[in-house]
């Protein structure tokens, strides 16, 4: 008696798992559809012709028209986009390096050794993550301009080379905490120091959340708008985000089709790097998430 | 932990030299310098109060900005924080295809801040884009959306919400957090998963729900890019968020100790809100014992 109610009960539950289950399926189908097709159909709209852009929903253009590319990358500046993405490049490259380096560090000292105020300064650092940063801008413009490094890379790279991105060193010392000091502590027998152990023995194992901070600070690079609309005033410095602000705002009448190909254009470095990197990254972000 | 102090210290140091170069100096500085008239080409004046009494009494442009940045936060972070945990509450399975939608809801998050998705936002909301071509379809009339002053907010307001998915991930990371055994036992008494949803989990979560709600926040008062690119904080004014009016004070017009001021001001709502989450956490906040509810 017990055992046939236990099966009728089973396949009940069964039976509303997989219904629950296809529902599940069709709200995240019907979600993803209405958030990324507007992306999608940008794709395909900057194939078509200006007059087929406006009105119609469909995805496909009507014939492959590669000119709005074109002329988006020749654009009316006195420069093509080669140039702003070699800028853009150039700001990037220099800041992950630095902030992966000084991330990293600081994260070994947070996470490992107990020196003078590290409770005070773990403090700080979590506080700063929260602080509005359009409060630090002024000073900080004055501060740069001081050191003569307005229209210059400097600004926007070497606060990095000081682990001022707290986010990420926020990431590494959770990631390091959950690290068994086992391996840590062989190495040291085995007379390696304080930097060798952080070089051999943690670096290799931090991969992931390594992966993660060189994704979101490319990412977030890529997309800092604010920054060099600051500090920059030569076009031939300009990153590819205030090249295509400079593109839109350049004539009165929006040249659409080319607009949109190049800010498709723009958005592929960030694309590539998510898809390739995401397997890791999301973790990396999962584990720096408080964990209820 | 290693008791070479030094070493420590001299791992620690860069962060040191940064936050207090990067951070804590300006941060004071800025306070200072709202309390001064500067314009970069001569030295600040001291003026006291003053420009924090202009803009109180004198500033209709800082009451509409203020206006609408409340407006904005209000009407984006909740539905940003709510669809962040619905999405990952749906999401909270291991079946194949799970990691393709993840990214899949991810991604806006992560370009959502740039120019480019600014610009082509600016598209789908223009007079004969993408939003309005869908609400013919459904026999709505077109809206101007950049046009009138009724409806621009919303232009910018679905772009941040469009962006959940970071807050999505730290919500995946905690629902899985949660014992099984709690939706187990609940079967066992009969609970609807609905009911499951609202006794189990949302409690669970209130600590993650309250960070993100913080770290929204803090998101929200700052948003810039949209606004300055979608809809260039108009028309009339109806998109002039205050980190807008900040930026063009203080780097347009070069007004640096008003600027000040105004940023000041932004950092006392930041501040004054956070408190209030803090203060109210304190009645919706559950915070299960340290031992149970960890694995």
């Amino acid at each position: 008696m017990r055992s046939v109610l236990a099966g009728d009960e089973a396949a009940r539950t069964r039976r509303r798992e997989s219904g629950a289950l296809a529902l599940r399926y069709a709200v995240l189908a019907a979600i993803g559809l209405i958030m990324l097709y507007p992306l999608v159909w940008l794709v395909g709209a900057s194939f078509k012709s200006n007059a087929e852009i406006f009105g119609d929903i469909g995805f496909w253009p009507s014939h492959l028209d590669f000119g709005a590319y074109l002329k988006g990358w020749r654009n009316s500046s006195e420069f093509t986009f080669a140039t702003y993405f070699v800028n853009s490049f150039l700001i990037i490259v220099p800041r992950v390096i630095v902030t992966v380096i000084s991330c990293v560090l600081v994260a070994y000292a947070f996470a490992r050794f107990d020196f003078w105020g590290r409770k005070i300064l773990f403090g700080v650092m979590v506080s700063t993550m929260m602080l509005p940063h359009i409060i630090l801008r002024i000073p900080q413009y004055m501060m740069f301009r001081s050191f003569g490094w307005l229209d210059t890379y400097w600004p926007i790279i070497v606060p990095s080379a000081f682990a001022t991105d707290t986010f990420f060193v926020f990431m590494l010392v959770q990631f390091l905490r959950g690290i068994p000091r086992d391996m840590e502590e062989a190495a040291q027998l085995d007379g390696c120091n304080a930097l060798q152990v952080l070089l051999f023995v943690l670096v290799p194992m931090l991969k992931p959340a390594i992966i993660s901070v060189v994704v979101f600070q490319f990412i977030w690079t890529m997309n800092d708008f604010m920054g060099p609309l600051i500090y920059l005033s030569s076009v031939e410095k300009y990153p590819v985000s205030l090249a295509l602000k400079m593109s839109i705002g350049a004539t009165e009448e929006v040249e659409w089709a080319s607009v949109i190909a190049i800010s498709v254009v723009a958005l592929i470095p960030s694309v590539v790097v998510f898809l390739a990197a995401q397997r890791y990254f999301i973790e990396g972000a999962n584990s720096s998430g408080v964990k209820g | 932990m290693y008791e070479n102090r030094r070493t420590g210290l001299l791992f620690v140091l860069p962060f040191l030299l940064g936050v207090l170069g990067f951070k804590l100096f300006p941060f004071v500085a800025s306070l200072a310098l709202s309390m001064t008239q500067f314009d970069v080409m001569s030295p600040p004046e001291f003026v006291g109060l003053e420009n924090y009494r202009v803009l109180a009494t004198q500033d209709p442009t800082f009451r509409q900005s203020l206006k609408v940045t409340l407006l904005f936060v209000v009407l984006a972070v909740p539905p940003r924080v709510a669809f962040a945990l619905a999405i990952a509450q749906v999401l909270n399975f291991r079946l194949r295809g799970v990691s393709f939608f993840r990214a899949a809801f991810y991604l806006p998050s992560i370009l959502g801040g740039s120019i480019a998705v600014a610009v082509l936002w600016r598209f789908i909301f223009s007079q004969n884009g993408l939003v309005n071509i869908a609400l013919a379809k459904i026999g709505v009339a077109p809206v101007m959306w950049l046009a009138d002053e009724r409806y621009s907010i919303w232009t910018i307001v679905t772009l941040f919400t469009w962006q959940f998915g970071s807050s999505m991930v730290v919500f995946l990371a905690a629902l899985q957090n949660i014992p099984k055994s709690l939706y187990e036992a609940a079967d066992m008494d009969g609970a609807s998963r609905f009911q499951q949803f609202w006794r189990i989990t949302v409690p669970l979560l209130t600590p993650v729900i309250f960070f993100n709600l913080i770290m929204q926040l803090v998101h929200g008062f700052q948003e810039f890019n949209g606004p300055y690119m979608v809809t260039e904080g108009g028309p009339l004014n109806s998109t002039y968020l205050l980190s807008l009016y900040i930026y063009e004070e203080s780097f347009r017009y070069f007004n640096l100790g008003y600027g000040s001021a105004l940023s000041w001001v932004m950092f006392a709502l930041v501040g004054g809100f956070s408190a209030l989450s803090f203060w109210s956490s304190k009645y919706w906040v559950f915070y299960a014992g340290e031992k149970e509810g960890r694995r």
